[in-house]
C-alpha cells in the first residue's frame, strides 16, 4: 500500500506531501502519524504541503483531525507552504481550518514549533512575521 | 423527479472525453486530466484549482453514494468564454431530498456536508438532475475567467 513517508527529527516529527492525495491515502497518514508519535515520544508535527495542488473537504478535515488527535497526544501540529490558491479554494469551499496552525515556509514552522516547545505554549496562535 | 438548475446557455463543445471511475485511486489520474483541460482553455491557477477541488468533492460523492460510474470531461465555448464542463453520471441510489443535500453542513454520512453545496460556490454553472433508484447526474461548468 501507498503511504507518506514520515521523518523524525529529535523531538519533532516532519511530513513532506509530495503527492497528490487520495482519500485512503490522507487516512493512512493521519494514522500513522499518531502512531509515530505515540512511538517516538514526539513533540511536534510539521506537515509541509507546498507540492500539494489540491485540497478538498475531506483532506483538509484529516488535517484538521491530526492538529487535534496530536495536541491530545501533547504534541504541536503546524503545517506548512500551503499554495495561494489553494487557501483560496478552501475558504471558499466553506472549510476555514480552525485549529490548524500554519507557517509560510519549513524553517519557519520549525521556528514556530521550537518556540512553542520551549516556552510552554500551548495556545493556539498563527505564526506572526512582525515579532522575529 | 428533481432538477435543481443555476444557469443555462448555449455552448458548443469542442473536445470531449470519457473516464470511468470505479475506485478510489482513479480520482488522482481524473483530477489530472480535468487540469489538462484547464491549462488548455487557459485557464489561471486559482480558477484551476477551484475547478479541481470541485471535481474531487463530486467523485468523492460518485464513488460513495453512487458505487462509481463515469465522468464526461468536455472543453466548452458559449462564444464570449471557453471553459471545462465535468459531467459525473452514477447509477447509484439517487438523493431523496436535493434541497436538503444542497444544505451547508448537511451529510448522511460521517462528512462535513460540504460537497454539494461547496462545490456549488466553487464553479460558476452547477446543474443536479436525480431520480430515485435511477442515479444522479451533476454538471458542473467552470469559465477561463468566471
Amino acid at each position: 500500500m501507498e503511504r507518506i513517508p514520515i521523518l523524525k527529527m529529535g523531538d519533532f516529527l516532519l511530513v513532506t506531501i509530495q503527492v497528490d492525495l487520495y482519500d485512503q491515502l490522507a487516512e493512512n497518514l493521519e494514522s500513522d502519524l499518531i502512531n509515530t508519535i505515540n512511538k517516538y515520544s514526539s513533540k511536534g508535527v510539521l506537515i509541509d504541503i507546498s507540492a500539494v495542488s489540491i485540497i478538498d473537504s475531506f483532506m483538509g478535515r484529516i488535517l484538521g483531525n491530526i492538529a487535534v488527535m496530536s495536541k491530545i497526544m501533547d504534541a504541536q501540529t503546524v503545517v506548512v507552504g500551503m499554495q495561494p490558491a489553494v487557501a483560496i479554494t478552501l475558504v471558499e469551499l466553506g472549510l476555514s481550518l480552525n485549529g490548524v496552525i500554519s507557517a509560510l515556509n519549513v524553517e519557519k514552522g520549525m521556528d514556530l514549533l521550537r518556540a512553542k516547545m520551549y516556552n510552554g505554549d500551548n495556545q493556539e496562535q498563527t505564526y506572526d512575521d512582525d515579532n522575529e | 423527479m428533481a432538477i435543481i438548475r443555476s444557469r443555462l446557455m448555449t455552448t458548443t463543445t469542442n473536445n470531449k472525453e470519457e473516464i470511468l471511475i470505479i475506485k478510489e485511486q482513479d480520482v488522482v489520474p481524473l483530477r489530472n486530466r480535468v487540469r489538462d483541460y484547464g491549462v488548455k482553455v487557459g485557464m489561471s491557477i486559482l480558477n484551476q484549482t477551484k475547478l479541481i477541488t470541485a471535481t474531487s468533492e463530486l467523485v468523492r460523492n460518485l464513488l460513495k453514494y453512487g458505487g462509481g460510474g463515469k465522468v464526461v470531461i468536455e472543453s466548452v465555448s458559449n462564444g464570449r468564454d471557453n471553459g471545462v464542463r465535468v459531467t459525473f453520471i452514477d447509477n447509484g441510489p439517487g438523493i431523496p431530498d436535493i434541497t436538503l443535500a444542497m444544505k451547508d453542513g448537511y451529510s448522511t454520512g460521517k462528512s462535513l456536508g460540504l460537497g454539494l453545496p461547496g462545490t456549488k460556490r466553487l464553479v460558476n454553472e452547477f446543474d443536479i438532475k436525480t431520480e430515485l433508484g435511477n442515479g444522479t447526474t451533476v454538471t458542473i461548468t467552470k469559465w477561463k475567467n468566471g
